[in-house]
């Protein structure tokens, strides 16, 4: 892949299909039979009560879990416009390095600073300068006084904040977040909403699941309800988001107002 | 932007994985403190229960040496991967673009420093209690306890990942680990033996039992240990 191509994938969102995955834990069916395309560069909101399947979905968007039966297919912008047939095939690694996700835990060690935690995932991602981006990644999520602290002293939503820099570091091409706005208070939810509002206009694709009604759904391009492992209703990428969230996913007064 | 140089190689992965390793435990001390205390109190309680005489020591010594290693490690090794799971960090090692051996190898190789240092304390009070010297023989007796420690760590290392997929990952570990390990546990006490005798001499087959077990054991991790972090 010439240099070039490298940047325009890094810099355009990644396209993500599943075809009939299903995933099974023993006897128990998490997920069944789902089919979906998400295109490069959409913010799809995953929408449905706990236990229907969100977060495993997520998780194996991640590769983090292997789908039982079926398969998902990671491809990038390039395939649409490049010539080179070879350009879209990803390996693991490449796929991994263009994934940013933020799960249900906070993926820190508590044993380690806030710096020391951004600086060794820094490095894991080959990163240039890890000192000086982990530092850098601290600002925004309005951390940087606390960057020597142990994560372990930091509040809940401290450590959101944190997970959320943690998973943005490599400028991720797709999002993953699982519940993000989990123990954030207002303010931490509209500096959630701001950071994805300018991760779309750098056209990341955006997946993000939710049990409950957040001020980062407001921004969503698309809705898919989920309930019992199964997909009951999408909204495609050019319907009513909007109509699925405040449908299936528990209110909170006036999101949509102070969105707006 | 912040984008990577290039990928990360297996030994830089590996590294940094063993960094952030020794830098956890180094805060805490939660894992080294306990493991020295057991492994202690396990050479201790041998000592008590069979007041052992210099020849006595020499016979089943090494036996208890290494016995008191092998509790003590299937303690130190079980939150290895289990206190990845606390915060799913675990996930987010999975999920960076490295090598999955490199998640491995690196706790692998800060096991096996955690068991050196373990052993570090363990030795002089083993040479005490059991009356046995073990300064005309400490460059064998170090190179049999590398090996045997090296053995330990691969294979506590890899079913520690295993075991921490399960639900009773607690029991689980030394279940897998003590009969896995019975190989080593023979080579390892035999080449002991052989160094506490009357005639310190070391047994090289022995030695090479203990060479080709941690061969096999760490290709074996290189090889399938992508598998055991998948969920």
């Amino acid at each position: 892949m010439s240099a070039s191509a490298t940047t325009t994938v890094a810099e355009s969102g990644l396209a993500i299909s599943f075809t009939d995955v299903e995933k099974r834990y023993g006897s128990h069916v998490a997920l069944r039979r789902l089919s979906l395309k998400i295109a490069p560069g959409e913010f799809v909101a995953l929408v449905g009560a706990n236990g229907s399947g969100k977060t495993t979905l997520l998780r194996m968007a991640a590769l983090l879990s292997r789908p039982t039966s079926g398969k998902i297919e990671f491809q990038n912008a390039l395939k649409f416009h490049n010539d080179d047939p070879n350009s879209a095939a990803l390996t693991p690694a490449e796929i991994k390095l263009r994934i940013g996700m933020v799960g249900h835990f906070t993926m820190l060690y508590d044993e380690l600073s806030a710096e020391e935690n951004l600086r060794f995932f820094a490095k894991l991602y080959g990163l240039h300068d890890p000192n000086r981006i982990s530092a850098e990644a601290l600002i925004p999520a309005g951390l940087a006084s606390r960057a020597k602290d142990l994560v372990r002293t930091f509040s809940r939503g401290m450590r959101q904040r944190l997970a959320i820099a943690r998973a943005l570091l490599a400028n991720p091409s797709i999002l993953l977040f699982d519940e993000p706005a989990a123990g954030l208070d207002r303010e931490g939810a509209s500096w959630l909403a701001q950071t994805l509002s300018a991760l779309r206009k750098t056209g990341a694709t955006v997946i993000m699941s939710s049990h409950g009604q957040s001020e980062a759904l407001t921004l969503a391009t698309r809705a898919i309800a989920m309930r019992n492992g199964t997909l009951i209703e999408d909204s495609g990428p050019n319907g009513n988001a909007r109509a699925i969230i405040e449908r299936e996913a528990a209110p909170i007064a006036g999101i949509w107002d102070s969105a707006q | 932007m912040n984008r990577p140089a290039k990928s990360v190689s297996l030994t830089r992965a590996a590294a940094s994985v063993f960094a952030k390793e020794l830098r956890v435990e180094f805060r805490s001390f939660e894992i080294l403190t306990s493991t020295i205390i057991f492994a202690l109190i396990v050479v201790f309680v041998f000592s008590f229960a069979f007041n052992p005489s210099a020849a006595d020591s020499r016979r089943f010594g090494a036996g208890f040496l290494w016995i008191a290693l092998l509790f003590a490690s299937s303690l130190m090794l079980q939150p290895s991967f289990t206190r990845e799971r606390t915060n799913d960090t675990l996930a987010a090692l999975v999920l960076a673009p490295i090598d999955p051996f490199a998640i491995i190898a690196g706790k692998l190789f800060a096991n096996f420093f955690f068991l050196v240092l373990v052993e570090l304390v363990l030795l002089p009070a083993f040479s005490v209690l059991y009356n046995v010297s073990l300064l005309g023989i400490i460059g064998p007796l170090a190179g049999v306890m590398l090996l045997g420690t090296f053995g330990i760590a691969t294979v506590g290392t890899v079913f520690a990942a295993i075991a921490s997929q399960a639900r009773m990952r607690e029991l689980l570990l030394p279940l897998l680990l003590l009969p896995a390990l019975v190989p080593l546990l023979i080579a390892a006490v035999g080449a002991t033996m052989g160094l506490l005798s009357d005639s310190h001499e070391l047994p090289l087959a022995w030695v090479a039992v203990m060479v080709c077990f941690d061969i096999m054991f760490f290709t074996a991790a290189w090889l399938f240990g992508g598998y055991l972090l998948e969920e």
